[in-house]
């Protein structure tokens, strides 16, 4: 898996964060009822800086939920690659939030489909809402986002890959290229 | 990194990675246990049989919950109310319960090796949950797992494992796992109930508590088994309460942070006092708690597809 291009650089990335952040309120005005959870792994780490962004404009102290949903995922029995289980760890009551789900990437929506089993075992939210830094098709469910930072058509032979200050020392977002057996 | 071992027959043997993976894990599932909804999806749809040929409260409750927790279908067998009575083998009895087609079982008897027996004569997961005087691995992670998370690391504590060690497979699994982990370890009894081959172990052996307690971070009793009175191993429980039980008098020099562990069921009032039971730093009923985390994770490592990198979906 080689580098191929470069889909966001830091800042292109800030400025979606904000814009669907900005998008996020507009729809949802009513700050004593909404919740920020983030999905293992890279999800959490834009969840957060959206937490952030929101505690920052409207003077709040929202906390970021965070959620693996590797338990709820339907090819336990049949993946050849077992994933390792994650924590998870929501500080807040999910009863009647207007709750956005925050993750990297969506693709199939096999991963989406896990978590909205998963938070419903948490509670009865009045709504779940879905935030993608980036959507790249090819989906298998039917499933779609609220708030896209950026659209993208991909093979199935790529892959996106998030990149984030806290792990990897840089913010970016590249489409990565699986190469060639020669 | 994926599980390196198949079956969980014991510890002796598995790697310090494969420990750390499965109490990793564990902590992870110790946070379900702590939801309103109990309950994850992961294995359902898989059969695991619990098959019991000696009596068990605590370790047979703690897996059927573990399976419950993961939607798994328990299916309970105990000898005494089986085939076994008409005079069923071993072998048959797992090939007839095989062939109703399973995926693991959990097994516990009274004969070391059994589970080694069952992995030879059926393709099902096999979990160890007790083998004679040989091993019982998921008490000794459980025991693993409750200390690294009140004392947030392993490697370098003192453990002082104290009673029958001779008919332990508490001891046994424990002694291996936590060398394994960098644990320092001394076993404790007097020399009757004392195995006589300890070089193997690598472990600090003495037949002097204070000598055992001694700067220990954990004190781990073990079950005095009466019945072993009338075989002639120790004069009297009195005696060996006087020389072996653990009870606040012994305790008076031991720092404040040193847990009291016991697997249970306790004999109050011989190895443990039942005010050193109940005490502050007893964390006996947190072993409990740990152990049906720690089983769900055994069962979730072992039972899955082959073990690899995370797949992006």
């Amino acid at each position: 898996m080689k580098k191929h291009e470069l889909l966001m650089d830091s800042t292109a990335l800030d400025r979606a964060l904000t814009r669907i952040t900005h998008q996020f309120l507009e729809k949802n005005p009513d700050l004593d009822n909404i919740g920020i959870v983030g999905m293992q792994t890279r999800g959490v780490f834009l969840a957060r800086r959206i937490t952030e962004k929101i505690n920052a404009m409207e003077k709040t102290s929202f906390q970021t939920g965070v959620l693996d949903v590797t338990l709820y995922r339907d090819d336990y029995r049949t993946a050849f690659k077992q994933p390792k289980v994650q924590i998870t760890d929501i500080p807040f009551n999910i009863n009647k939030k207007e709750l956005l789900l925050v993750d990297d990437v969506l693709y199939t929506g096999r991963t989406v489909r896990a978590a909205l089993d998963a938070l419903t075992d948490f509670g009865r939210p009045k709504s779940i809402q879905l935030a993608v830094l980036v959507d790249r098709g090819n989906r298998e469910f039917p499933i779609r986002a609220d708030f896209i930072g950026k659209k993208i058509t991909t093979l199935k032979n790529q892959e996106v890959a998030l990149h984030v200050n806290e792990i990897d020392k840089e913010d970016s977002l590249w489409l990565m290229q699986l190469e060639e057996e020669n | 990194m994926p599980l390196g071992i198949q079956h969980l027959l014991g510890l002796h043997g598995v790697s310090e990675n494969d420990i750390q993976l499965i109490l990793d894990t564990a902590d992870n599932f110790y946070e379900v246990l702590q939801r309103e909804i109990k309950l994850v999806p992961t294995l359902r749809g898989k059969t695991v049989v619990n098959l019991f040929y000696e009596n068990s409260t605590r370790t047979r409750l703690s897996f059927e919950l573990a399976e419950k927790r993961l939607s798994a279908s328990p299916l309970n067998f105990s000898a005494s109310t089986s085939s076994v009575k008409k005079g069923e083998t071993l072998k048959d009895t797992i090939r007839n319960i095989e062939a109703m087609k399973i995926d693991m079982v959990v097994v516990r008897h009274s004969s070391p090796g059994v589970p080694y027996f069952l992995t030879q004569c059926t393709d099902a997961i096999i979990i160890n949950a007790g083998d004679g005087f040989h091993e019982h691995p998921t008490q000794a992670l459980l025991d693993m797992m409750t200390i690294r998370r009140h004392f947030k690391k392993l490697a370098g504590l003192k453990v002082a494992i104290i009673g029958d060690v001779l008919h332990s497979r508490v001891a046994r699994s424990n002694a291996w796992g936590m060398k394994t982990m960098g644990m320092d370890v001394t076993l404790c009894a007097p020399p009757t109930l004392m195995p006589q081959h300890t070089d193997s172990l690598g472990v600090t052996v003495t037949d002097n508590i204070f000598e055992a307690i001694e700067g220990a971070d954990v004190i781990m009793l073990l079950r005095l088994q009466l019945e072993r009175q009338t075989s002639g191993l120790f004069p009297s429980v009195r005696e060996y309460r006087e020389l072996y039980g653990v009870d606040l008098e012994k305790l008076v020099n031991v720092p404040d942070h040193t847990l009291i562990m016991h697997p249970g069921p306790i004999n109050r009032g011989i190895e443990l006092a039942s005010n050193v039971a109940d005490s502050e730093r007893s964390v006996i009923l947190d072993q409990v708690t740990n152990g049906v985390a720690v089983r769900m994770a055994a069962l979730y490592l072992l039972g899955g597809g082959e073990s690899g990198d995370e797949e992006h979906v």
